[in-house]
């Protein structure tokens, strides 16, 4: 039964990004000639090359320290900064003296725990929907092939085509009273998680990668009489690891960032999200412990950042060179 | 399907029966088949229907009602349209959404390409700059907005700060007319470049070199190199990252929001902040709705030929 089985061209899939990047360092230590882009490595070499390179680079890494991350750093420092000194002209560039006491302040003062630990059920539970319902929908259009499958997928992916922007009122009323059951989502996380799901750029990324999926290998687990939740679950989702780990960490960071549509859904004070939160109570602050506030929101998407830096990027790419 | 299209081995029981299917087995089969795919399928149909699908007939009609969501909706034609050309925010609405669009494309859509060509020839600290372009990326866009408007404050923001140290006088930034919309430009500029700058990264690297190196050997310096080999080889996603730019800053509702309110005097109010005014500040969704419908057929315009363009793109390889 398993000798039509060609696992090698779905394991390709994977590899390549690391392989190519260790590759091309090699080249352009060796000869260089292969790797080569807009400048010619001979060039580079000539001593007047080799000066030009050093100054753009040291242009360039101090240009996007100042540009990217010496607004973070203000931010960092001025929270720690006494209004006083905030206010002071010219301004001190290292803090006076180190108060953290601050970002506890700012802590209760904002009830940040309260709004983090929202933010976190609403991005987790938006996540398993995601997960649960994007998956299991990529896999029929994909694998089991439903008549009016391609008339569903083309529905689905049609709404990639309208800007979210210009159907939030008629979404928001849908979510104060869902037609047909007059359910008010309102200050539900259901308000959250139900249309995350609804996302047809995930759907997307599932099925092209579900598609790679040689037939063989589920037919034959189809033969040995396996139903299709049981082939999907053993078979299909360990290997699909790569664009699962894509399509979560998208879904979490999405919903984590988003602003508006929280803002309308969930206007109760204690059922916010961080950021609208913070918006919202912003005016009544006083500067540095409205800083503060910002810089504790910022640390969970920037952490999610330094841990999954490269799964966001093959996110970035795989969705906009194709989408 | 492989397994289906084999042929049947035994033929059916009944041959006079009038069962629509000769092979029953197989008819089972496809029957069983559909019924579980669309048990998987239901999930996502329901969440689609509800938050997708019906919402987009519910705009056109929100749009043409009368509704206060306590009487019964009454059909007014037209005049939702009407009341919202006639506001005089319209005008400034559409202007400054088309504005900002263009300014951010000068700013944010050359940019990014610029720092794209120069990082890719740059051999030491590449990671470290690509996690730092991307870093503003990573922060929730509300933080980011909050943060500038302190940078913006007149008195002891960083900007004025930084100019001073120049010799130049500072600036109103957000107070201003004149330049409270490019301070809403600049902000989402900033939080965005990273995005573009990572996409054309990649399609950077996939040009082969050996058309640097003829173009080189035909004479071709820096410049030309770029023009001619660069700017064509990455012509398609250039293209494709310039409609989906349109599209995002034309929604640009979060900046007006946080920074200005659509002040000062309607000079940052933008159609998709004007719209969620009508609805949550003055109680016409109606009105509101029509805005959202005039600028859903405008993005269209622009999704419709980056749609094109995107099939066009898989088909040619």
């Amino acid at each position: 039964m398993t000798t039509t089985v060609q696992p090698t061209p779905l394991l390709e899939a994977t590899p390549p990004e690391p392989e190519s990047r260790s590759t091309r360092k090699k080249k352009y230590k060796g000869r260089g000639y292969e790797s080569r882009s807009l400048v010619s490595p001979l060039s580079l070499r000539s001593w007047h090359g080799r000066l030009t390179y050093w100054a753009v680079l040291v242009v360039v890494v101090i240009g996007f320290t100042l540009a990217f991350v010496f607004p973070l750093y203000w931010m960092v420092t001025g929270a720690l900064k006494s209004p006083d000194e905030l206010a002071q002209i010219p301004p001190s560039f290292f803090p006076k003296d180190y108060d953290f006491g601050v970002y506890k302040e700012a802590w209760d003062q904002l009830q940040l725990g309260v709004f983090l630990r929202n933010t976190a059920l609403y991005a987790g539970g938006a996540w398993l929907f995601t997960l649960a319902v994007d998956v299991t929908a990529a896999y029929a259009l994909s694998k089991l092939r439903p008549f009016f499958g391609k008339v569903i997928l083309g529905l689905m992916l049609a709404t990639l085509m309208i800007p979210p922007m210009v159907l939030l009122l008629p979404t928001y009323l849908v979510a104060k009273d869902v037609p047909l059951f007059h359910w008010n989502l309102l200050n539900t996380p259901w308000a959250i998680w139900l249309p995350a799901a609804a996302n047809g750029f995930f759907i997307f990324l599932l099925k092209r990668f579900f598609d790679s999926i040689p037939r063989e290998l589920l037919e034959a687990a189809e033969i040995d009489g396996a139903s299709p939740l049981r082939i999907l679950w053993s078979i299909v989702l360990p290997v699909s690891r790569p664009i699962l780990g894509v399509v979560s960490i998208l879904s979490v960071v999405t919903v984590w960032k988003d602003f508006v549509w929280p803002l309308l859904v969930l206007p109760e004070t204690d059922k916010m999200s961080i950021s609208v939160g913070i918006a919202s109570l912003s005016a009544q602050m006083p500067q540095n412990v409205l800083i503060a506030a910002l810089v504790i929101a910022s640390l969970p998407t920037i952490l999610v950042f330094f841990v999954f830096q490269r799964s966001i990027m093959a996110g970035l790419t795989a969705g906009s060179l194709k989408g | 399907m492989a397994i289906l299209s084999k042929p049947p081995v035994r033929r059916s029981p009944h041959p006079g029966a009038a069962h629509p299917f000769e092979k029953n087995g197989a008819a089972r089969r496809a029957v069983g088949r559909n019924l579980t795919a669309y048990g998987f399928l239901c999930g996502a149909l329901i969440c689609f229907a509800f938050f997708s699908w019906y919402p987009m007939i519910r705009e056109i009609i929100l749009s043409f009602q009368e509704n206060n969501f306590v009487d019964p909706a009454k059909w007014v034609d037209f005049d939702n349209f009407r009341t919202v050309i006639e506001d005089p925010a319209f005008r400034s609405a559409w202007l400054n959404t088309a504005a900002f669009s263009g300014l951010a494309l000068v700013v944010g859509y050359a940019v990014p390409f610029v720092l794209a060509v120069v990082l890719n020839e740059l051999r030491h600290a590449v990671a470290y700059l690509r996690f730092v372009v991307y870093l503003p990326v990573m922060l929730p866009p509300a933080v980011a907005v909050l943060l500038f408007k302190w940078f913006y404050d007149p008195g002891s923001g960083l900007f004025n700060q930084i100019l001073d140290v120049f010799g130049i006088p500072p600036l109103a930034w957000l107070d201003s007319t004149s330049t409270a919309l490019i301070s809403l430009v600049l902000v989402s500029t900033w939080m965005n470049l990273g995005t573009g700058t990572l996409i054309y990264l990649a399609a950077l690297q996939s040009i082969p070199g050996d058309l640097y190196e003829s173009a080189e050997l035909d004479g071709a310096g820096l410049f030309r190199r770029v023009w001619h080999v660069t700017i064509p080889q990455t012509k398609l996603i250039l293209l494709v990252m310039l409609l989906l730019q349109v599209v995002a800053t034309m929604q640009v509702f979060i900046e007006p929001y946080l920074l200005t309110g659509g002040g000062p005097e309607n000079a940052t109010v933008t159609v998709a902040y004007l719209m969620y005014q009508y609805a949550f500040n003055f109680g016409d969704f109606g009105g509101g709705g029509a805005l959202g419908l005039m600028l859903m057929v405008v993005l269209m315009v622009f999704s419709a030929i980056y749609l094109r363009v995107s099939r066009d793109n898989e088909g040619g390889r």
